[in-house]
């Protein structure tokens, strides 16, 4: 017995070297990893090498290797370029409105859905309020751009309310775009954003709501004692990464929201990288403009999350 | 005992309670009613529609634009593209990602102090735009239908919780497949892949839907017509008036007795009905998967 045991061995030993470099664990668990790692290289890492074009000449027909370098000549043609302000304004008002309003407003979602009483009911309000992250930009977008038409349904009814006097485009007026926006990007995100926040609410210990109780605290004085304090860690984290984010628009949202007749006020930093880098061919600048960008939001990170260290002691990393 | 105390606090509603009802259903009816207000037109006839008012139920019923949206073969092509895109994406991206999430949990993976970091800093650092831009063109896959499928092939984000949930499984049976001579490739596709099915699942659901609802992609890396999805032709429409125009032409050629009353206004609804459907009919449903998967992601990253 044992000797047909090794002699089975040794015939399973005899396939030459390759066969059993093919057959043995690692390579196999090697070939498993490797064509990931190929993918995480050729996208996410050759485009990191790829931000040199910022310091270089590029333009079509040109390498890499061939394209002059011209030192920091694209950052300095940003800083002398008259769109700057504009751009630098409206990237941070419509993210100062996104951390004034987006930001807190799962959070309250979060802890009045937490006092609905009816489970069935609290389930419904949740499912709905999921509704409109699922729905693409294009959809809720294009909806609302269509509700904001002269003749849609906003105009009509402030014109019966006799708060308008005649119909208006809304997405025509500039100066409106910054609460239009503000306003979808809450009612986008807020239901799944407070699911986040839910999820943290229903971890808080129920005896300590019990305690309170019998101390004689009401409803609010849950919510300010006991429920705040207990998130607070998760709300710090998002809190960091929405400063991070701070320079950060979005393409899509902006893109399908900015019209020639509200573009003073719906250019941001992301749109005119894409404007000058893409529609324009300007290669080297927009890539210029968008390294700007990723260095400012690190620092940000940084900065954000070492005054939460200090603060609060809690943080990231 | 509290328990007794509370149920009985339960029965009788504070007025808090019924404002935080009043609240709740506000807030539920300014989320559904765009959905309605799209609704209603795209059920209403185009000449009507453009005199206004069509707000809470259509004022003249038809189909036609539904018709016309299924007559325009603009329309069908992106719709095609799109599902070719879900499901082609969807399946590749499953497959590389937790290819490499179950090598990750392999305890005798070589380099692997190596591989860990090497994916997690594509997590936080990128080359940006136009620089990713460039390379899709040196690769030759501008204008491509791969360009939807390959760059999104693997994520380290969902690596992460795949892998997360694969080292939750019992090592045991890994070690008895073993026993019986059963190889990593057997392991990983007989064993490991089919015990994975709820976190492939929550992953497949989110994958679907991001392809199935973005259209930047689309408008950035393609340009040829046979190639754009359905978001990026809506986005067209939306934003483009000469685009808007043409909608519903080809309609109005085939059917000349609805050609007077059809305009492109409400073409547009349809088709916008029809994209957000699958999504509206789906997501209640899977939406407990949804709420798994967010919670997943926030304790891994």
């Amino acid at each position: 017995m044992a000797a047909s045991k090794t002699a089975a061995k040794q015939s399973e030993k005899k396939p030459g070297r390759l066969r059993r470099l093919l057959q043995s664990d690692q390579f196999q668990m090697q070939t498993l990893i490797w064509p990931g790692l190929i993918l995480c290289f050729v996208f996410s890492y050759i485009p990191m090498y790829g931000i040199l074009i910022a310091f270089k000449n590029y333009t079509i027909g040109s390498t890499m290797s061939s394209a002059p370098w011209v030192g920091l000549k694209f950052f300095q043609e940003f800083w002398h370029d008259p769109a700057l302000a504009g751009v630098l304004r409206n990237t941070l008002a419509l993210n100062g409105l996104a951390l004034l309003f987006s930001f807190p407003a799962p959070i309250l979602l979060a802890l009045f859905i937490n006092e609905i009483r009816n489970v069935r009911f609290k389930k419904v309000v949740q499912t709905i309020s999921y509704l409109p992250h699922f729905l693409s930009w294009v959809i809720f977008g294009g909806i609302v751009i269509e509700m904001l038409m002269p003749t849609g349904v906003v105009s009509s009814v402030l014109c019966d309310l006799g708060i308008l006097k005649e119909p208006v485009n809304f997405m025509a007026k500039g100066e409106y775009f910054y609460a239009i926006y503000t306003i979808i990007s809450v009612i986008k995100s807020v239901g799944f954003g407070s699911i986040l926040y839910v999820a943290a609410i229903a971890g808080i210990d129920q005896e300590m709501y019990e305690a309170a109780v019998v101390d004689g605290c009401g409803r609010f004085q849950k919510m300010w004692y006991i429920t705040l304090p207990s998130i607070t860690g998760t709300i710090v984290i998002m809190l960091i990464f929405q400063i991070s984010s701070i320079l950060n628009t979005g393409y899509e949202q902006i893109i399908l929201l900015q019209n020639p007749l509200n573009l003073a006020f719906s250019e941001t930093l992301d749109t005119y990288v894409y404007k000058i880098g893409i529609a324009q061919s300007r290669y080297s600048y927009g890539a210029a403009v968008g390294l700007l960008k990723s260095i400012l939001s690190v620092a940000l990170m940084l900065i954000a999350n070492k005054t939460s260290k200090k603060l609060l002691n809690r943080g990231l990393f | 005992m509290t328990h007794s105390a509370k149920s009985s606090k339960l029965n009788h509603s504070t007025p808090f309670d019924w404002i935080n009802c009043a609240v709740m259903l506000l807030l539920s009816f300014i989320m559904l009613y765009p959905l309605w207000y799209c609704a209603v037109g795209s059920f209403n006839e185009g000449a009507d529609y453009l005199r206004g008012g069509v707000f809470l139920w259509p004022r003249k019923w038809t189909l036609a634009n539904y018709n016309a949206v299924f007559l325009d073969k603009s329309i069908l092509n992106a719709f095609g593209v799109t599902i070719a895109k879900c499901v082609v994406g969807t399946v590749t991206s499953l497959l590389c990602t937790s290819m490499v999430a179950y090598a990750i949990t392999r305890p005798h993976l070589k380099l692997k102090k190596f591989y860990i970091p090497f994916i997690m800093l594509t997590m936080f650092f990128s080359g940006g735009l136009i620089p990713y831009f460039l390379l899709i063109v040196n690769l030759n896959l501008y204008d491509s239908f791969w360009v939807y499928i390959i760059p999104t092939m693997f994520s380290a984000y969902n690596m992460i919780i795949i892998q997360s949930f694969m080292r939750e499984l019992p090592n045991e049976l890994i070690e008895s497949a073993k026993i019986d001579g059963a190889n990593e490739y057997r392991i990983f596709f007989q064993m490991i892949l089919p015990l994975s099915k709820p976190v492939l699942a929550t992953i497949a659901l989110f994958t679907i839907v991001n392809h199935w609802n973005s259209y930047f992609d689309s408008m950035m890396y393609t340009s040829s017509q046979g190639l754009q999805t359905i978001q990026l032709f809506l986005k067209k429409v939306i934003t483009d008036p000469a685009m808007a125009k043409g909608l519903g032409s080809a309609a109005a050629v085939s059917i000349p007795e609805k050609a007077m009353t059809l305009t492109p206004q409400v073409v547009k609804l349809a088709t916008m009905v029809i994209t957000a459907l699958p999504v509206i009919c789906v997501y209640p449903f899977l939406q407990r998967y949804f709420v798994k998967g967010v919670t997943m992601g926030a304790v891994k990253g």
